[in-house]
């Protein structure tokens, strides 16, 4: 080949380029920067409702479940819920758009930036946010009375797992989808039991059978538990098998995602 | 097999580092197909460094297609493509390095502003932090967007948004620029804008690649030019030398009735002259030269002369109109 010692040859990219997934993030830092106070609103109002409806609401006939106070239990449960509002949604809608309207994501990967890379990028940035949204409900249960423990710290890297994961799986529901219509059938018929049978609100031990079938194949499940477990104490040998759930679980949704978008994107 | 080495009548930008010969892009036996439809049927292309080539053709000839898999982002059935030396779609990803990209639809980021989008698209295209802002400056100069650095992209007026679009895609100093439509839908104002723009790239050298079923957009800005119909291209070389070569120097286009035209018609046809047939005219190309000269004073009808026009190559190669 008569121009293979040309210049061009000399630059090479790597398989995977974290400078791809820190330009991605850039633009995301720009937007977010706009638009950080109605992204803030919207991912941590509901959850904190929920805490404080559930919290005091059944509190007032609950007091103690499973030896916790009812609050606490339901505010650590309700991390989950947080991380789950906070990736799945923005994930589906943005993708639905960038991919359909915007045609943000062929003209990204017009540039030297592969499925993957782009994936990732989008995938963990809302994973970031979520993971720092998801402690919001446990500030909001400090405010009332949760006692601060090291544990803690451990919740916002469990919920950048956990969204990072509903984020990727976000991305190939929004890839996948016809129309924006589909997006609402997967909210009421995914979105809603995986947030219901979580063991958020209700211990699931009291439940039937079948629910606790559910709840074991629900990730949304192992990381109420995991969560629950760095805030009153650990269980090792549960949780590793909790953190197994969601790191397989994003996995598969980073394999999902990957693969659709380059399918969906190259022709 | 059909020469794919093109003759452009301007001489390529020769780079110190680069022989004038080796071909940008060069691409062999393209085929793609999408269910029953034949996109791309045989390709054979090369463009020179430092050229502008312009792919013409009728909406549906498979000219973004062709773009596509230039890029990477349409994988071929058959064939093979070499660009800077990179194998696509193997090599995509390297080659994008030095590839710039201008597409059909207005992609830019709304809610960022003119500087953001572009250095986004530095990032992207991965230009050195210390080159970033000298760079991102050069891009808007160039597109003289200078004044409107901190506006938002909602807040700009057509002409400049397309000429942020063509800036983005010039961010990273590429080698070859693929223009796909540049100007589909624009006024004219805006059209001269961007073809100062294009002319200029030109100037310092850069491969452009571009679509356009604007024969006039063709002509002007391209060194070469194929003309590309069902999938393939049907002939190329330079404006000036498809003219000469199918079409003369001049036309002479005649006004009647439906018989009259098929009369000439016919007697062009008897004297081997290429003719060129619209709704209620038809033109007897080849103006210039004696044998239609003599055709041409015999006919009793309202006639124009004009220069031939790449258009009429175009109709007479393929037997289509462009819009």
């Amino acid at each position: 080949m008569s121009s293979v010692d040309s210049p061009a040859r000399s630059v090479r990219l790597g398989r995977f380029e974290i400078a791809a997934v820190l330009a991605l993030w850039r633009r995301e830092w720009i937007l977010f920067r706009r638009e950080w106070s109605s992204i803030t609103f919207s991912a941590t109002i509901e959850p904190i409702i929920y805490l404080l409806a559930f919290g005091f609401g059944f509190g007032s006939l609950v007091a103690f479940t499973h030896g916790y106070r009812y609050l606490d239990f339901v505010g650590t449960g309700v991390v989950a819920t947080a991380v789950l509002f906070a990736s799945i949604f923005p994930a589906m809608l943005d993708t639905f758009v960038r991919s359909r309207y915007q045609n943000l994501y062929d003209t990204l990967l017009g540039t030297p930036i592969d499925a993957r890379e782009l994936v990732t990028a989008q995938g963990s940035w809302i994973g970031l946010r979520a993971g720092v949204y998801g402690t919001a409900p446990i500030l909001v249960a400090m405010a009332f009375g949760l006692p601060p423990s090291w544990g803690m710290l451990l919740v916002p890297v469990i919920g950048f797992v956990m969204g990072f994961g509903f984020a990727l799986l976000g991305i190939w529901v929004g890839m996948s989808v016809p129309s924006m219509n589909t997006i609402e059938y997967v909210i009421s018929g995914l979105v809603t039991p995986l947030f219901v049978f979580a063991g958020t609100f209700f211990p699931l031990d009291g439940l039937p059978g079948w629910t606790q079938t559910i709840a074991r194949i629900n990730p949304l499940y192992h990381c109420v538990e995991l969560v629950r477990h760095s805030v009153f104490g650990f269980d090792p040998g549960k949780d590793a098998l909790h953190l197994g759930v969601l790191l397989i679980f994003t996995v598969v949704c980073w394999l999902l995602a990957t693969r659709k978008v380059a399918r969906k994107l190259v022709t | 097999m059909r020469s794919t080495t093109v003759a452009g009548e301007r001489v390529p930008g020769d780079g110190p580092d680069e022989p004038q010969t080796a071909p940008v892009v060069r691409a062999s036996g393209l085929r793609k197909q999408f269910g029953d439809v034949i996109a791309v049927d045989g390709l054979e292309l090369s463009v020179p460094a430092g050229t502008c080539f312009g792919l013409l053709g009728p909406n549906g000839a498979g000219k973004t297609t062709t773009m596509r898999l230039l890029l990477g982002q349409s994988t071929p059935d058959a064939g093979s493509i070499d660009i800077l030396g990179y194998e696509i779609p193997r090599e995509r990803k390297h080659a994008r390095i030095h590839v710039g990209v201008v597409s059909q639809q207005d992609t830019l980021d709304e809610e960022l502003t003119v500087r953001e989008n572009l250095d986004v698209f530095a990032r992207l295209y991965r230009v050195p932090r210390r080159r970033r802002t000298a760079a991102v400056d050069q891009a808007m100069a160039l597109a003289g967007l200078t004044e409107r650095v901190n506006t938002l992209v909602h807040a700009l007026s057509g002409g400049m948004r397309r000429r942020l679009l063509v800036a983005r895609a010039l961010v990273h100093q590429p080698r070859l620029v693929l223009l796909d439509e540049p100007t589909v839908g624009l006024d004219p104002q805006v059209r001269h804008e961007l073809w100062a723009l294009i002319e200029q790239l030109r100037a310092d050298g850069v491969t452009l690649i571009m679509t356009t079923h604007y024969i006039e957009e063709a002509e002007r800005l391209s060194d070469a030019v194929a003309l590309m119909v069902r999938g393939d291209i049907v002939d190329q070389g330079s404006p000036a030398d498809l003219r000469r070569l199918h079409a003369g120097g001049e036309a002479v286009e005649f006004y009647g009735p439906p018989h009259r035209l098929d009369e000439i018609a016919a007697a062009a046809a008897a004297a081997n002259l290429p003719t060129r047939r619209v709704a209620n005219s038809i033109a007897v190309l080849r103006a210039e030269e004696d044998c239609t000269q003599r055709l041409v004073s015999g006919i009793d009808m309202p006639a124009q002369r004009r220069p031939s026009t790449l258009e009429d190559v175009f109709v007479l190669r393929t037997g289509e109109t462009i819009e």
